[in-house]
């Protein structure tokens, strides 16, 4: 369904501090399933998740999302597509300070217009889901790193989206609280969402729940394993 | 600041609304001098004159409590020649009522002892407070003033149209007079009021300009952790136009809500606080300050300038950095 031909991206291009983040990588992701990309830092695995969740555009290649290229379109269609088909958990969670749990998960659906009440349900039964229906009302600074990562799971989830992309989700956690997202996840991933991770955490890659592991360096595919 | 002399100019206006048609006075070397009794025939055979009346004023400065009070003969009330009606402010400042009397000092030196019969009511207390209205032998005694003189002459006009016409006729017969249209009274206090509201607001205007200052660098610089924010807000699909409604939002409520605030207090402290911070300087040097209640005047024209400079400045300056912020590329929220 997501399908990247011969993409590579340049960072500061043609100035002395180049950066070549990736070289031509071409791969098809299907429809379901956790996928791994594992790399050393700064073999650009993040750089590789921006590109396929329309967070930026690759400096040469083409990216496809159920044949439709992507990597042409204008910025405004590049966010439509984004708040429809991508949800996001970033490695350093984003939340927003000052405000609280649930107004952070509904942050993404706001642009969409849908009815307040009807948002406010979705995303209080999504934050039941995650055993957070508690903390529905606290402010996100006070929340552990577990907490903060599940609510971050909710936000990225309250648009309902095809795609999850999770960078290092778990770079913050300890390995309990690790395995409890992986289960997540994976659970996710059996409901037919697409999972794609970033990680160099071996507890990530060698989890029960992991489907597929892509394998980087230094800007290049150079591996590709079906578990 | 602006809703004081408002009302201060809405008071002055409607008190005056009353006020004589004409006033003529005398004028020696350019300055007011008492007018002979004689002027007034004078005055009543112009054309268009239906009235001409002399009338006796003053002003006597009391050293006990360090105030000027404006003294008028008021032929109306019947007055006996020891009797006097005071404003409120200058009964309720000396302590005194009616059956009390009151001590002046005469032009020749000696005390003249006057009774009180009446205060004035508060209603009209603005420019009334500082008021003593008596008799004309009173008058004349206290003052030391001949009888065949008065401090100037009030004329009523057959058709006040033509009352500028009649005050050029005036001042043709008598060569020394100055005749005063109503109109032009209104004008000056306008003018006087205008003045003053000028004086306190070069005051103020550095005050105003402080503030702006403080504004723009509050809304104009972003935080590290704003940016962060609009970064994020962008990553999960956000527009740029989604932020800047928001901010748009965010500087409109905070700088309406501070407004509304300052406009609601100012209101309080000009109709209910007697506008302690600003009167002395807009209700000018009469020492005895009335204690007046102002009417509420409200001018729409007004709000609306105030708001141009105080609300919109804001939200530009909210925008701008708002859009520069906006326009990042989404994928900042993906890096630390
Ligand atoms: N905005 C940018 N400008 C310049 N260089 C960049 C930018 N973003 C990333 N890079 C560079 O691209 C390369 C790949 O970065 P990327 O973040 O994709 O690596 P990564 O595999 O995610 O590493 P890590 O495991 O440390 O997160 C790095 O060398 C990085 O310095
Ligand atoms: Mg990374």
């Amino acid at each position: 369904m997501i399908a990247l031909h011969e993409v590579s991206k340049v960072f500061n291009q043609g100035q002395p501090n180049e950066c070549r983040a990736l070289r031509e990588v071409s791969l098809r992701l299907e429809r379901g399933g956790i996928t791994v990309f594992k790399g050393p830092s700064g073999s650009g695995k993040t750089t590789l998740l921006t590109l396929i969740g329309c967070l930026a555009r690759p400096t040469a290649g083409r990216i496809t999302l159920d044949g439709r290229l992507l990597s042409n379109l204008p910025e405004r269609f590049l966010t439509e597509v984004r708040r429809h088909t991508f949800g996001f958990v970033f490695q350093q969670f984003n939340l927003i300070r000052g405000l609280t749990v649930l107004d952070n998960v509904m942050l993404p659906a706001y642009p969409l217009g849908k009815p307040h009440r009807e948002l406010r349900d979705g995303a209080r039964a999504l934050l039941d889901r995650f055993g957070l229906g508690a903390k529905a009302d606290s402010r996100v600074e006070w929340l552990s790193g577990g907490e903060a990562q599940r609510t971050a799971l909710a936000r990225a989830l309250i648009n309902d989206p095809a795609v999850l992309i999770a960078d290092e989700p778990t770079a913050n956690l300890d390995s309990a609280l690790s395995r409890e997202v992986l289960a997540l996840l994976g659970e996710l991933a059996t409901q037919g969402r697409t999972v794609l991770i970033s990680s160099h955490d071996p507890l990530v890659f060698e989890a029960v729940q992991v489907d597929r592991i892509i394998e980087l360096h230094d800007g290049r595919m150079v591996g590709d394993s079906r578990c | 600041m602006l809703l004081l002399s408002q009302g201060l100019r809405r008071e002055a206006t409607l008190l005056l609304q009353d006020a004589p048609e004409v006033v003529v006075q005398k004028l020696i070397a350019g300055r007011h001098d008492p007018l002979p009794a004689a002027w007034l025939d004078t005055l009543r055979r112009i054309r268009g004159v239906s009235s001409a009346r002399g009338r006796l004023w003053g002003y006597y400065y009391d050293p006990a409590i360090k105030a000027n009070y404006t003294l008028m003969v008021a032929p109306e009330r019947g007055l006996a020649a020891d009797e006097i009606v005071v404003g409120a402010a200058l009964a309720r400042i000396r302590q005194i009522g009616v059956g009390d009397y009151l001590s002046l000092r005469a032009a020749d030196g000696r005390p003249l002892s006057l009774h009180i019969v009446g205060v004035l009511d508060s209603a009209s207390e603005l420019l009334g407070a500082d008021l003593l209205l008596l008799s004309e032998t009173g008058f004349r005694q206290l003052f030391q003033l001949p009888p065949e003189v008065y401090t100037d002459a009030v004329l009523t006009v057959r058709n006040p149209r033509e009352a500028s016409t009649v005050a050029g006729k005036i001042a043709l017969a008598l060569p020394a007079s100055r005749p005063i249209l109503r109109a032009e009274i209104l004008r000056t206090y306008d003018a006087v009021f205008h003045w003053r509201e000028g004086m306190v607001f070069v005051a103020l205007g550095s005050l105003l300009l402080a503030f702006l200052i403080l504004a723009w660098d509050k809304a104009a610089g972003l935080s590290a952790e704003e940016k962060r924010e609009i970064g994020i807000l962008k990553a999960i699909g956000w527009e740029t136009g989604d932020i800047l409604r928001m901010k748009l939002w965010e500087g409109t409520l905070l700088s309406l809500t501070a407004f509304l605030v300052g406009y609601l207090l100012a209101w309080w402290q000009v109709f209910h606080g007697g506008a302690r911070l600003f009167a002395p300087v807009l209700k000018g040097w009469a020492v005895l300050y009335p204690d007046f209640r102002l009417t509420p005047a409200v001018d729409l024209q007004q709000i609306l300038v105030l708001l141009a400079v105080t609300v919109l400045p804001y939200i530009v300056a909210t925008l701008i950095p708002g859009w520069r912020a906006a326009i990042i590329d989404p994928d900042a929220a993906m890096r630390g």
